[in-house]
């Protein structure tokens, strides 16, 4: 057997395991962090779409936060379902990225100056939250109204094995689209113009065109990512779906589990997620804070001594010994 | 001249002398900011949290030991200036040749780190020192001493910085590296040196900030996250690196945000300030001084 066939068996085996799981094993707790994991992994990996080709945001947080509020609010104010409301929250996602990364893209703003303009993108999606606290219930949160009719049109599941299966679903098109990305000429531009971009403009490379497309692929995917965490916790607060705190959250995690690799952002939030439990469990609320004073001791030793990641690492120690 | 006086009417006088005197709390924040970015070339994304840092020093030495402001300041200044070099010494010394990136996502790290370690040391309750200055009333406009002498002491910080820089060999050998990094190393200057000074002056700068902006703000272990962002748009928008470009961009977005609050709520001031942020983008996207090539 090829390698090829055999890490195709080797992912069909895995998908079908996966699904077939919370109808074997139906602990509540279990498939609420399963879920968790899932949804986050899924939110990562659309960060590494883009921070894989060096373009480092610091906005994401803005993109998620877009996803979820503004599928919420539509539900609640204007009693829009969420199967309309997830789609128009995507589109003022898109927009918001390509009127952000037009002007940088356009004129060439990169390395620490995208950084900064993206981390003041997140900064100001959770001041305009907080400000239009009439609507959104500024820092405390904000509720979607639970549905006394239909539980589908909602997007309101009690059930979690339903919430289960479709956060694997979405999980994995996001790990295809990585695929698809992997895959198309567009990474080869995409790497070329990370190197060099004046050398990838020179070989015909439309590098505004290519970075603009993979920055509204990955602020799409995080809002979407938003607007599922929103309807699945049922709760959402400026500090958890938006601001500099969330995109951090997020490079912290690509960068524990790998950047380069399809698995390194599930691998990274695998890692955070069961950390956080873990400490929120065994300390109870003596822990608060402490989560995160591990992350960041954590995140500063990885880019100093680990810059690929666990599994980043891992893989290529597995390569070089083949 | 009767309808000049009507659209310059003494609450748009009161809020725009604010945003000057704001502006120089945030040029001091964009000037710290910028030296570090001109002379290492890394970007501290924990700047903001330096300067929380500074201000649960000043609670504890002012409310907790019970030492007068002016001589826990200098006190506080120092243990920022300390953190500065600490922070270079751990996290930059050991990346400087890795990529740019990978630096400012380790001091991401070191946010996430000063921030949760407020929380676990002090607690999230908002906390201030007690000290309210007086108002000083000008006509029918008021302003607050702490911005007047936040303002003056803003000033006086910068100035020293820029005689520090000029008039001493220490000071022109910063500058000649921010020029040149390979080549002052051939010359004879001792670089790493430079870069810990340079980093401890960048320290001492949020030292300062700290103290002044303890007067007018409760102290809290996210309070940075209110004054961070804006301090590295105002960084951009004058040139990353350029200090006469943020001087200037700082109290242009002071006014911008003073003038907005006026008129609506403060977050608002914000929501403009990075309205005209991306606009300006557009306009002079190296920064506000430079030529449009």
């Amino acid at each position: 057997m090829s390698i090829d066939t055999t890490s195709r068996l080797g992912w069909a085996a895995g998908v079908a395991a996966l699904v077939a799981l919370p109808f074997v094993h139906r602990d509540p707790y279990h498939l609420h962090i399963l879920i968790l994991i899932l949804i986050w992994s899924f939110a990562y990996t659309s960060w590494s779409m883009m921070g894989r080709f060096g373009l480092v945001s610091l906005g994401h947080g803005g993109f998620m936060g877009v996803g979820a509020y503004v599928t919420a609010l539509l539900w609640n104010h204007l009693g829009v379902s969420p199967w309309i409301g997830i789609p128009i929250a995507l589109v003022c996602a898109g927009l918001l990225a390509l009127v952000v990364a037009y002007p940088c893209f356009r004129f060439r703003i990169t390395g620490h100056y995208f950084v900064l303009v993206t981390l003041a993108l997140a900064g100001i999606v959770l001041q305009v939250i907080t400000a239009t606290r009439d609507y959104t219930g500024g820092s405390l949160g904000y509720t979607p109204e639970r549905t006394t009719g239909n539980h589908f049109l909602a997007l309101q599941f009690d059930d979690k094995t339903v919430w289960y299966l479709i956060a694997l679903g979405v999980w994995l098109c996001g790990l295809l689209i990585w695929r698809w990305v992997d895959r198309s000429m567009d990474r080869y531009a995409l790497e070329a113009i990370s190197e060099d971009e004046d050398a990838a403009a020179a070989a015909g490379v439309n590098v505004t065109y290519e970075k603009l497309k993979i920055t509204v692929i990955s602020a799409l995917m995080t809002a979407l990512s938003g607007a599922l965490y929103c309807q699945y916790q049922m709760f959402i607060s400026p500090d958890t779906v938006s601001g500099i705190a969330v995109s951090l959250q997020m490079v912290f995690a690509v960068v524990v589990g790998g950047v380069y690799v399809a698995l390194g952002p599930t691998v990274g939030a695998i890692i955070t997620i069961l950390l956080a439990e873990g400490l929120r469990i065994g300390f109870g609320t003596k822990a608060v804070g402490w989560d995160n004073l591990i992350y960041g001791v954590l995140l500063v030793a990885f880019i100093i001594f680990l810059p690929r990641g666990i599994l980043g690492s891992t893989l290529a120690r597995l390569q070089a010994r083949r | 001249m009767q309808s000049f006086l009507e659209i310059f009417d003494i609450y748009l006088l009161e809020a725009m002398v604010n945003g000057i005197l704001l502006g120089g709390v945030l040029a001091l924040l964009a000037l710290g900011l910028n030296l570090i970015f001109g002379v290492i070339d890394v970007t501290w994304i924990c700047y903001a949290e330096l300067v929380m840092i500074g201000m649960y020093g000043m609670y504890y030495l002012v409310s907790v030991y019970h030492l007068p402001y002016w001589a826990a300041a200098p006190l506080c200044i120092l243990l920022v200036a300390g953190l500065g070099a600490a922070l270079h010494a751990i996290v930059i010394a050991p990346l400087l040749s890795a990529p740019p990136i990978n630096q400012l996502l380790a001091t991401g790290g070191v946010l996430f780190v000063l921030q949760s370690f407020a929380t676990v040391a002090f607690g999230i309750e908002f906390r201030n020192l007690g000290i309210r200055l007086p108002v000083l009333a000008l006509g029918e406009m008021h302003f607050s001493y702490s911005r007047l002498l936040a303002f003056l002491a803003a000033g006086i910080g910068m100035i020293t910085v820029y005689l520090f820089m000029t008039r001493t060999f220490t000071g022109t050998a910063i500058r000649a590296i921010a020029q040149d990094r390979q080549i002052m190393a051939l010359m004879g200057v001792d670089t790493k040196r430079i870069y810990v000074v340079t980093s401890a002056i960048g320290g001492a700068l949020a030292g300062l900030a700290a103290c002044l902006l303890v007067l007018q703000y409760d102290v809290h272990p996210f309070v940075g996250l209110s004054f961070g962002p804006i301090t590295f748009l105002i960084c951009v928008l004058g040139g990353l690196g350029n200090f006469v470009g943020g001087f200037v961009a700082a109290f242009v977005f002071a006014e911008i945000i003073s003038l907005g609050g006026l008129f609506s709520d403060l977050e608002w001031g914000y929501v403009l300030a990075f309205a005209f942020f991306i606009a300006m983008m557009f306009v002079r996207p190296g920064g506000l001084l430079t030529r449009r090539s």
